[in-house]
């Protein structure tokens, strides 16, 4: 059984700005995938996307921002992940990402990075390939 | 590095996460270490908190949050929502309204979907709140998923169940109907600020005057009157009350016989789902899936009856009962 589990994502919404529709169509189109979704709601702070990640001992955390704060934000996350000795959980974004972050957003370790026109498939496959499958059947 | 057990029981909360996800994917480990955490469990106060899909059930586990953090304890939730029945996706989104909550240690929020599980709770939900229990969480609060009338099974998992109804829901027949209202312990009308709100609680007053336990009693015992609250998240009313109900409550489960009762009772029905769940485990390994296809189009074409199948398969996980 422990081999064909759902996979559990955190959908959250980091940043200033109110625009959730984007997060709602992507937390949608992973539940008609088969996957566990984790809905945040708007105005995360990093630590309560970290807190909430650690506490559903989710496989993946996906980030929407719109605001122009990733820079700031990503950083932040990842800080805290690292220091909370979470390295197994595969992190995307989404939302507005400038071109030229992209290099750094990456290098950050945010493994995808998915702007306006992505096609919920494409994420939906990007999910499935990325975590990491010891997760999905590992008793410990 | 310690096991994971011991790291629980300590207070280490990934190990909790990661415990509280072994025992949701049924993991072989997950029973061993639930055998070993047993004994360090049985010390929360359990509250279940049930109610139709939209009466307020989130966002008054927020506000009861809140108070029992400003009476210094802390508190685990386990909140439910419904898998797809045709994906198995699902949306678990209990945690938007909890978002103030979100970064206190001293409150872990797990959101569980109900993988198939019919009743209210996901079948790993008893054993979730063990985990949280040995964790030192008291109370440890369940948010059954968006229930209908007959969705009791968290009076199977809780000590004290609260009962939430939203004022505009239906008129007093559903309130004499058997199910869900008898299984309260306190009434909660959320939503209080709204119009409609006293009708609300003079209908479910009307319920509870109806109730013969109320007369016959036996008076040289302990007995609870279950009461009708109202509160408002908006306004902030009726939470601090609300909590000392709750409270008096588990007091008066400790003061009467009832705490060890419901508790046995539960034991009772939890080893007998296990039971039933080896059942289920043995039969897998005994009947192939091509077997059981062979077995599906005899009975479909009418070659043979399911209850002489049944009897045969009964036979070959050693149940020799007619």
């Amino acid at each position: 059984m422990a081999d064909t589990r759902p996979i559990r994502v955190l959908v959250a919404k980091p940043g200033l700005d109110g625009h959730d529709r984007g997060a709602k169509v992507i937390a949608r189109a992973l539940r008609d995938a088969g996957m566990e979704v984790i809905y945040t709601g708007i105005r995360q702070t990093p630590e309560m996307i970290v807190e909430a990640a650690i506490q559903e001992d989710v496989d993946a955390i996906l980030m929407s921002i719109l605001s122009g704060a990733h820079m700031t934000i990503f950083p932040k996350v990842m800080d805290l992940l690292k220091q909370n000795e979470v390295d197994d959980v595969l992190v995307a974004a989404g939302g507005i990402l400038p071109d030229e972050d992209l290099p750094a957003i990456k290098a950050m370790g945010i493994k995808g990075c998915f702007g306006p026109g992505t096609s919920t498939d494409e994420i939906i496959k990007f999910v499935r390939a990325n975590v990491q499958a010891d997760r999905l059947t590992a008793d410990v | 590095m310690q096991n994971i057990t011991e790291r629980l029981l300590s207070g280490d909360r990934r190990a909790l996460a990661r415990m509280v996800t072994l025992i949701e994917n049924e993991s072989p480990q997950a029973r061993r270490y639930l055998a070993e955490l047993h004994q360090n469990a049985g010390r929360a106060h359990i509250i279940g908190v049930t109610g139709a899909p939209g009466a307020g059930k989130s966002t008054l586990v927020t506000h009861l949050v809140r108070e029992f953090r400003r009476r210094e304890r802390k508190i685990g939730v386990v909140a439910v929502d419904p898998s797809s029945p045709f994906t198995g996706g699902a949306i678990l989104g209990d945690r938007i309204r909890m978002m103030e909550l979100a970064g206190d240690p001293n409150v872990f929020i797990r959101s569980m979907a109900s993988r198939g599980s019919l009743g209210g709770l996901s079948a790993a939900t008893r054993d979730v709140v063990r985990a949280m229990d040995a964790a030192g969480f008291n109370p440890v609060i369940i948010e059954t998923i968006g229930t209908g009338q007959a969705e009791v099974e968290v009076m199977r998992a809780a000590q004290t169940v609260l009962v939430v109804s939203a004022p505009g829901m239906g008129d007093e027949i559903q309130a004499i109907k058997a199910g869900i209202l008898e299984i309260a312990d306190i009434f909660v009308v959320s939503k209080a600020d709204k119009p409609g709100a006293d009708q609300t609680v003079a209908e479910l007053a009307m319920l509870l005057s109806l109730d013969p336990h109320r007369r016959h009693h036996d008076k040289s015992k302990p007995y609870w009157r279950i009461p009708v609250l109202k509160t408002s998240a908006i306004k902030d009313q009726g939470i601090t009350q609300l909590v000392d109900a709750i409270e008096q409550h588990y007091q008066y489960l400790l003061e009467s016989d009832m705490l060890a009762n419901r508790t046995q009772r539960q034991v009772r029905s939890e080893v007998e789902a296990l039971v039933l769940h080896s059942v289920m485990l043995a039969l897998k390994d005994k009947v192939t899936e091509a077997e059981w296809q062979l077995l599906m189009e005899d009975i479909t074409t009418r070659e043979r009856d399911p209850y002489s199948v049944a009897i045969e398969l009964q036979k070959r996980i050693g149940l020799n009962n007619k």
